[in-house]
């Protein structure tokens, strides 16, 4: 890396740790005695959920859409980041009058455990030392984070959810909420996901980590204690899992072999390629508003991920009696989580005569579709949706189907 | 029947919507359906309004697909030829096959399937048995097109073209009972019942299915 950072990133960097005790979110702390039991076999106990929500939850608590947020993303869906300024992650999906109609639904998204946006994760304050928790947090699974969410939801007195979406690893959660919590599912919608990480995604996930580990400002996880970040090593770690978010043909398009600022090529390392100073801008602020140990444990997660194995390995027996409407969503140019992988789940949804729609979407930009501006996705979204809250028997929905 | 109207004329919108009206008249009330080849949910659309069923559909064409699941259908991507297999026994009151068989690549496998996953089937098909289709090939001595069938030889994608009589060939072979049996004139009406098999074969220009096992 090159550019050294400016002002305006150690600004950030600030505001990004404020985020970790006081995060700008709702947020819920759960008392010792109420233990977060983790698959790994340790609870977690005191825990906090932070949360946003949009909408207004209606009278009989039936319109709540649960948004589950990918790997590097957070409960702030469609409001000013607190950290970076930006729009939300999903603001072109959730808002009034948009897919995911903030004027019908009451939207909720909450960061994971393990994440550090105010939830519980490796950054927080470890009630046995004192200190933050570092690599003495206990490893946490998709499911330990789809239980996290269901206390949130029993704390605040929702029992059943209409749709629980969310993509990549949003997706995941999506699924685990589907097989863990049947009865509390009406209706679920996993976009560009697997019902397994595969070998691929895994071995990219270790070059992050191994990225991250291998900085010397890392120290072994206590680098919040000694002052210091392993931005370099998290940088690398964003930069490389960036490309596998892109396809190639949307990498070609954006900058081919376009040089950066300059008429040739310098015989050097520096940013001779437009491509690599836009990852080196991707890794940098991605630095600015994340944390190196909260991106280990979460890979970590991803990566245990695996909805047969914990059914018997037959992953139809997760669906088993599922009353759950389906939607699943994929993409042509997505090769981290390819069509076929929505396609296996397809299979294993009919094989319980689930009730499943899935659609493959026609996209160059790759796993990252689902954040950008795709009007079948909306298409998509607002017709299931739709769907979903008549059959659900929400009073004066007759008029939100196209 | 007037056999002396010209082809156009014969034809009207309504004619396809009949066949339709006439299948979601063989499907009981509430039953759990999969239309396979659901198209853009038409069909599905009027079952649901018409007999309230719980419908699901697969479609190869991924637009229709799309289209499907825009409108609030449940509706997934994939082809009758490989997929059925993923379902289980019985899943389905009404396996519905409408204007699709002549175009997979294997019907008996297709019609085993389907009278392995629902209870009941419906299947709807072009009769290829036609007086006009015979007329065209036995004095123009080229391969029919009519409103029905109107792609030429070479872009046809019904590669598997049956007439009712061949059809029902095929119920004896994969061991179906015919239930119901209806061929649909050109105007889209009901053939009178009293009429032979070789006469239905001859005007009846679509055909529609009820079977089970």
């Amino acid at each position: 890396m090159s550019e050294t950072p400016t002002a305006q990133a150690f600004t950030d960097h600030s505001l990004r740790l404020a985020q970790i005790a006081n995060p700008q979110s709702e947020i819920v702390h759960f008392p010792a005695h109420e233990k977060l039991p983790l698959d790994c076999g340790a609870e977690l106990s005191p825990f906090s959920i932070a949360y946003q929500t949009y909408g207004t939850l209606n009278a009989a608590k039936s319109n709540l859409v649960l948004v589950c947020h990918a790997l590097t993303g957070d409960q702030h869906v469609a409001n000013i980041h607190p950290v970076t300024g930006k729009p939300g992650w999903w603001e072109t999906m959730v808002g009034p009058g948009k897919p995911i109609d903030t004027n019908r639904y009451f939207v909720l998204c909450a960061n994971v455990i393990g994440g550090c946006m105010g939830s519980t994760g490796p950054s927080s304050i470890n009630p046995a030392t004192g200190r933050p928790y570092g690599l003495d947090f206990p490893v946490i699974t998709v499911r330990d984070m789809v239980r996290a969410q269901a206390r949130l939801l029993d704390h605040l007195g929702i029992a059943e959810v209409l749709c629980v979406l969310g993509g990549s690893m949003g997706g995941m959660l999506v699924l685990e909420w589907a097989a863990t919590y049947k009865d509390r599912v009406f209706s679920a919608v996993p976009i560009a996901c697997a019902a397994r990480h595969s070998s691929q995604n895994i071995a990219f996930h270790e070059v992050g980590r191994q990225a991250v580990m291998a900085d010397p400002d890392w120290c072994e996880g206590r680098y919040l204690e000694e002052g210091r970040s392993p931005r370099k090593g998290l940088a690398v770690a964003r930069m490389a899992a960036h490309i596998t978010y892109m396809s190639d043909e949307a990498l070609h398009t954006k900058f081919g072999r376009n040089l950066q600022d300059r008429e040739k090529v310098t015989f050097g390392f520096d940013a001779d390629f437009q491509v690599e100073s836009y990852l080196r801008h991707q890794g940098l602020s991605f630095v600015d508003r994340f944390d190196a140990n909260s991106y280990l444990y979460i890979t970590r997660a991803m990566d245990y991920f695996d909805l047969a194995a914990d059914h018997g390995g037959v992953l139809a027996n997760a669906f088993l009696a599922t009353k759950t409407r389906f939607c699943l969503v994929s993409f042509t140019s997505d090769w981290l989580f390819p069509t076929e992988e929505s396609r296996e789940i397809v299979h294993a949804l009919n094989a319980v005569a689930a009730n499943v729609s899935f659609v493959e979407l026609k996209t160059n930009n790759g796993h990252d579709s689902f954040l950008l501006h795709e009007p079948e996705l909306f298409d998509t979204i607002r017709g299931f949706l739709g769907a979903a809250a008549l059959k659900r028997g929400i009073v004066g929905t007759e008029g939100w189907l196209p | 029947m007037n056999l002396n109207v010209p082809a156009q004329a014969v034809r009207n919108a309504d004619t396809s919507r009949v066949d339709l009206l006439l299948i979601a008249e063989m499907v009981t009330p509430g039953a759990r359906v999969l239309d396979i080849g659901c198209g853009d949910g038409t069909l599905l659309r009027l079952l649901a309004e018409k007999r309230g069923v719980d419908g699901r559909g697969i479609e190869l064409s991924q637009a229709g697909v799309n289209s499907c699941v825009a409108q609030g259908l449940s509706v997934i991507q994939g082809d009758a030829d490989t997929d059925l297999v993923y379902y289980p026994d019985h899943a389905f009151d009404f396996a519905i096959l409408s204007q699709t068989i002549q175009a997979t690549y294997s019907p008996h496998h297709v019609l085993e399937q389907l009278l392995r996953i629902g209870k009941r089937v419906v299947v709807s098909f072009p009769n290829f048995g036609h007086w006009r289709v015979r007329t065209q090939l036995m004095f123009g001595g080229k391969m029919p097109t009519t409103d029905n069938l109107p792609d030429r030889w070479y872009d046809t994608p019904n590669i598997h073209l049956c007439t009712i009589k061949d059809f029902l060939g095929l119920c004896k072979d994969a061991g179906a009972r015919v239930e119901r049996a209806v061929a649909l004139n050109a105007y889209g009406r009901k053939l009178g019942v009293s009429m032979p098999h070789f006469a239905q074969n001859l005007f009846g220009e679509q055909a529609v299915f009820l079977l089970s096992r």
